[in-house]
């Protein structure tokens, strides 16, 4: 029987477990011997002209070698737009120069012997900021009144897309229209942003960071210090969770190589949780303008999703967020008519990048909103709006009027599966006793149908790199080009090779992150892990026995065609000659055993599934618990089920989060009031139930091992489930839609607001 | 100042700031660096280590206060041999970790969980680990962990290095 | 985050802890279970130049009962962690209310560390322990260099991290009414299970405070009038947010804080009259 599709436990873990994972501040190295630390100035106003920044009282404070200002690093060029579509005059520059743009924009970094001077010396810079007002809101930023870069004449960052055809909704019976927030939130891995850096003699900089693929952050490093790629080699020690934020690196990392080569010794940075609330990329944030209309029969005629997508100070990712958004905009349904549009603008702010699922989720929850919209205006079952408007049952490609091309769905049955499984009827029938009694406690029933696009091209293809070794003691390595932070890899790349070679899981080697070893790769983002870097460990191991065969035939002087793999023993047999064989272990004590692949996928998948949240809501104070959440999640062919419904756990938890309890919050002059873990309400245990998992896997094409993401699903399909059952859970007292997340003041006002005709809330 | 405690089973004395805190002696000075620090605010729980028997938030506890204390941190708990406590087991077993920043402290929260109430419910679980924050796992395989450690009997609520029990 | 450097005194007596208070004046802290001043001194919002640490006192940790009948009051060190009250017999037979309060404060961990004292000098007005304590009423005794005195619980708090307490002066201990058997209720509204309460309220004996609805935590004095006039439990908790002046924050605004007050201050009332009923 295949090792694939069984629950192996974690050949990680044991090292965790007993003496814990060494992230990158917990690196003990010679090479870092003596190193400095960073401790960054960082700005507490959000917009103004940068007067001054006096640093002689810290230069004289104890341990203090050095603090840089921007004056120091004119040298630098200052960091480019990473995007083609954005005004080049929007970049940034390493240290704040001339303007500050957000509160947590560096204004100057201090370094010192030892870490705690560096915090004393810190507070000893004295910076002078002539206040501007801020831009906060997209619509501040859309009036263009306040620029954050005067030079390019506009907060727009971008734009895509058209405005609406006239007749989009012509003929529609109802068209139904909601304004939406997609609030930000911080993705806050528990491990924040640190780096390390030190220079060899030979002219080379190693530098270890904390980031999602070493080979991008290599590329961006290099490239921002103007260093041939050659000169940077970067380690990924283990990461303490990324979802998005590490992707690709951060101005800090280089800041930390450059100035290790600036005061000739090795540096290193690891920030505090305030400056991870406030200078790590944040998540989300889109004001959406839904409309939806159809006929009262429940068919949906047509769609129109337009988003203004937040992007903070300077551009990041999240300028292109909205790009995924519209191209996801018609979800699960076979709606005919879909518009959707965007801009990007730049507000005082956090810049915002990716964050688990980044763009899709915001499609998701847009439609998922619109279709609970539409089904109470015409006062309908949503699970049967649902089922009258999905894209039927495909098992060859479905194109989308967004544009996409789907692979594979079967979403009509997981809506079905999943209404079964969470006792739909019942729970309907239950809510209508509570709503007859008047109970405190009203029941919610919340539904999502979700798909999403995983595996798509982050800039080297839908592609991925592996190496296989076999070595003669029977022990083999992987090399892969994704990045774990918790995902597993070392555990799942194992069985896959194991698979194919016999070689025992606990015998094989995942070796990532490593530049110098490893110099192409695409990291793990947009869940694309196993179906690229996983299929790339599977032709490497099916290459490793075709190059075996060739090898053992000359050995065993029979016709590699005779040659079988056998399994038990780690080799080859020749067919039908009981005993006549040899191992890998043994080819690879002859001559090195080694296979370099790359897989092409070309195409992306997309997994796709249904939810079903329940929750519970004490209408005297506006308070919502889940109670439920039953999820039907398809990811086509699972390797490791037990890894797999880890990322389906922690996606349902953080979708959650958004729905109920997460948002980052600023004030009109752009001060953040989340900025520690005691003000931003990071969800914990006690919010969540356990969660209720069903299983279905429709198979893809796109790769041999059939297989789609599944790291961002649980976020993408739990957040509007959970968001449409707390107003559902209100809907009977007149609420029609509250913005996420569901609060207990929001939705105690709504509540209110319905009982008085107040709908302009 | 001079502080001396036991950690993990050994004895030490060193000459430290008063204003060092717990967890950077027991990173910095003692290089046990499996105790993670993930928030300044006693909010996340991942520097959670157990002092005199209690699970406690070692960033804020300034070293000094543990002057004669009796420490234990994850690197205190596998057996001589290398045989992996019965939480850390567990946590194995129902895949309770992804990233492992939180799981140091996760580990010795639960294990203070387990002392308190030896066979305790999903929800009571949840309760006991409300000072801990994990972002991989959504807690749903962690609270599967503690109840499996819990079927482990009672040395799933204790430290090796105290004979008493942890709380 | 760290805090700035200080000088650390550890005190083995509360008089050697009050002579430290007294050479150093307004730039010595005292040093309990330390959950509310570190985390200050982390963010450098305190800056203290000495701290005495008094947690190794040993005398100051414990839970009796002084006196007889009616006149018997329950007495808590300031040394007690709330873990301890949590788990504390005496607490709970004599007044059932602390111990239950103090198990809702932060979460284990923190328990752990944190006393009564502490919360009591620290004067957040979203602390549970001492909205159960101006409930219960009674009296926290400090020592100074002159000797004891005893403020009532409600002279206590005077506004936000701000009490009686001298600077010279130790929390020795607190006194509060045995309460036995009967009823108590409280309410602590949160958004997450371990978060400081956006409002709570406590009701004992016809007695009510509310958190956080003021500089410091309050009677609601219009509520117990109501009460003692035999208005109904409903009647009375609509009056709760009276004379407070809730402040807005990103969880409420003081109109939804004041109907919180109310709301949990008839469940708090509820949940007496329940417990009361259980008893009797």
């Amino acid at each position: 029987m295949s090792i694939l599709g069984t629950r192996v436990v974690r050949t990680e873990d044991p090292v965790f477990l007993a003496r814990g994972a060494t992230y990158t501040d917990d690196l003990v190295d010679d090479r870092l011997a003596g190193a400095l630390h960073m401790t960054t100035v960082r700005s507490q106003v959000a917009h103004g002209r940068l007067l001054s920044v006096d640093a002689s009282a810290a230069l004289d404070a104890p341990g203090v070698v050095a603090v840089f200002t921007a004056e120091d690093c004119a040298d630098l060029d200052p960091i480019p737009a990473p995007l083609p579509m954005v005004p080049l005059e929007m970049h940034r520059h390493w240290l704040a120069k001339d303007k500050v743009r957000f509160v947590g924009d560096i204004v100057a970094v201090v370094l010192t012997e030892e870490r705690y001077q560096g915090e004393d010396a810190a507070e000893l810079v004295s910076v002078d900021i002539d206040q501007l007002p801020a831009v906060v809101t997209t619509a501040d930023a859309a009036a263009d009144e306040v620029l954050l870069f005067e030079e390019a004449g506009t907060n727009v960052m971008a734009t895509f897309g058209e405005p609406p055809p006239a007749d989009l909704f012509t003929g529609c019976e109802v068209v139904v229209e909601q304004r939406m927030v997609n609030q930000r939130v911080a993705p806050v891995p528990l491990e924040g942003r640190a780096a390390a850096a030190a220079w060899g003699e030979d002219g080379r900089v190693t530098v270890w960071c904390t980031n999602q693929g070493a080979q991008q952050a290599k590329t961006l490093i290099a490239g921002w210090l103007g260093l041939d790629e050659e000169l940077v080699h970067l380690v990924t020690p283990d990461v303490g969770g990324g979802f998005g934020a590490k992707i690709g690196a951060d101005p800090e990392f280089a800041l930390v190589a450059w100035l290790a080569q600036q005061v000739g010794r090795p540096v290193r940075w690891v920030e505090n949780r305030s400056e991870n609330l406030t200078g790590m990329l944040h998540g989300r944030g889109q004001d959406q303008m839904i409309r939806i209309g159809g006929r009262r029969d429940g068919t949906i005629e047509a769609y129109s999703l337009v988003v203004d997508q937040d992007c903070g100070a300077y551009p990041r990712l999240g300028v292109i967020l909205p790009t995924l958004t519209m191209r996801m905009a018609v979800g699960t349904y076979a709606f005919p008519k879909v518009h959707a549009q965007a801009r990007a603008l730049a507000t005082n702010t956090t810049s915002i990048g990716a964050y688990r699922g980044a763009g899709r989720p915001e499609a998701t929850a847009a439609v998922e909103r619109a279709i609970d919209l539409f089904a109470a205006e015409i006062g309908m079952d949503p699970a049967e709006v649902r089922r009258k408007n999905l894209i039927p049952p495909f098992s060859e490609p479905y194109a989308t009027p967004s544009g996409m091309t789907y692979d594979s769905g079967e979403y009509p049955a997981a809506l079905e599966k999943a209404l079964q499984a969470a006792g739909y009827d019942e729970l309907r029938a239950e809510q209508a006793r509570r709503r007859e009694r008047g109970d405190v406690l009203q029941l919610g029933i919340g539904l999502s149908t979700y798909v999403e696009i995983t595996g798509a091209d982050t800039g080297l293809g839908a592609a991925e790199s592996a190496e296989l070794e076999v070595h003669p003691d029977g022990t083999a390595t992987v090399l892969t080009g994704t990045s774990p932070h918790g995902q597993g890899h070392a555990t799942t790349w194992a069985m896959l090779a194991s698979d194919q070679t016999g070689i025992p899981v606990e015998k094989i080697t995942v070796l990532h992150g490593d530049t110098d070893r490893i110099p192409r790769g695409g990291g793990t983002m947009g869940s694309r892990s196993v179906q690229q870097g996983g299929a790339a460990v599977q032709q490497a191991a099916v290459e490793m026995v075709e190059l075996a065969k060739q090898r053992a035939a000359e050995r065993l002087e029979v016709d590699p065609a005779d040659l079988e793999v056998d399994l038990a023993h780690a080799g080859l047999a020749v067919r039908g000659t009981p005993g006549a064989g040899v191992t890998f272990a043994e080819l690879a004590g002859e001559e090195r055993l080694v296979v370099r692949t790359r897989f092409e996928a070309g195409l992306p998948t997309f997994p796709f599934g249904a939810h079903v949240a329940v929750v519970e809501v004490d209408v005297e104070s506006g308070k919502a618990q889940l109670q439920r959440l039953v999820a039907v999640d398809d990811a086509g062919v699972i390797i490791n089920p037990l890894l797999a419904e880890g990322q389906r756990h922690g996606g349902y938890a953080q979708g959650v989060a958004q729905a109920l309890l997460e948002e980052v919050l600023y004030d009109a002059d752009g001060n953040p009031q989340t900025s520690t873990l005691a003000d931003y309400p990071f969800i914990s245990a006690t919010e969540l139930p356990s969660f209720e998992l069903v299983d279905m896997a429709t198979p893809t094409s796109i790769n041999p091992l059939g297989a789609k993401g599944i790291g961002e699903a649980g976020t993408i399909g739990s957040t509007p489930a959970v968001h449409n059952a707390v107003i559902d859970a209100v809907s009977h007292l007149g609420v029609r839609h509250i913005d996420m997340p569901t609060t207990p003041m929001k939705v105690w006002r709504s509540i209110q607001q319905a009982r008085t005709g107040d709908v302009n809330a | 100042m001079k502080i001396s405690m036991t950690v993990n089973g050994q004895q030490h004395t060193d000459e430290v700031e008063p204003r060092l805190l717990l967890v950077h002696y027991l990173r910095e000075v003692l290089g046990l660096k499996a105790t993670n620090i993930g928030c300044d605010t006693t909010s996340c729980g991942a520097c959670t280590v157990i002092v005199d028997g209690l699970s406690v938030k070692s960033c804020t506890v300034l070293a000094a206060q543990a002057e004669g204390a009796t420490v234990t941190t994850l690197e205190g708990l596998a057996g001589p041999d290398g045989e992996l406590h019965p939480m850390q087991k567990a946590f194995r077993e129902e895949h309770g970790l992804q990233c492992g920043f939180c799981t140091p402290g996760m580990v010795m929260a639960a294990i203070g969980v387990l002392a308190d109430n030896p066979d305790p419910t999903d929800r009571e679980v949840r309760e006991g680990l409300e000072g801990n924050l994990c972002r991989c796992t959504g807690y749903h395989n962690i609270v599967r962990a503690v109840r499996a450690a819990a079927q482990a009997g009672p040395a799933a609520g204790q430290v090796p290095q105290s004979q008493e029990t942890a709380r | 985050m760290i805090p700035g450097a200080f000088e650390y005194v550890r005190a083995q007596s509360v008089e050697e802890a009050i002579e430290a208070l007294v050479e150093h004046g307004d730039d010595a802290k005292l040093l309990a279970g330390g959950h509310s001043l570190l985390p200050l001194m982390k963010l450098r919002l305190a800056m203290p130049g000495v701290l005495v640490d008094i947690s190794r006192i040993p005398e100051l940790s414990y839970v009796r009962v002084d006196g007889d009948g009616d006149a018997a009051e329950v007495v808590i060190g300031a040394g007690t962690r709330h873990f301890e009250l949590e788990k504390d017999e005496i607490a709970r037979a004599e007044v059932p209310i602390l111990p239950y309060v103090a198990g809702q404060v932060g979460d284990r961990q923190v328990r752990h560390r944190g006393t009564l004292g502490g919360t009591v000098a620290h004067s957040d007005p979203a602390s549970d322990l001492p909205t159960a304590l101006l409930a219960l009423g009674g009296s926290v005794v400090v020592q100074g260099p002159g000797g004891r005195r005893s403020i009532p619980m409600t002279e206590f708090w005077l506004g936000f991290y701000e009490t009686a307490l001298a600077e010279d002066e130790v929390i020795v201990e607190v006194r509060v009414p045995r309460t036995g058997s009967a009823g108590w209720g409280y309410e602590k509204f949160t958004r997450r299970a371990n978060d400081w309460p956006i409002v709570a309220a406590a009701a004992v004996e016809g007695r009510v405070a509310v958190a956080n609805m003021a500089g410091a935590v309050v009677r609601a004095t219009a509520t117990e009038e109501a009460l003692a006039r035999g208005a109904s439990l409903e009647e009375a908790a609509a009056l709760a947010d009276e004379g407070t002046s809730p402040s807005s924050d990103m969880h409420a605004d003081p109109e939804y804080r004041r109907h919180l007050a109310r709301l949990l201050t008839r469940r708090a009332l509820e949940g007496a009259s329940r417990v009361g009923a259980a008893a009797g």
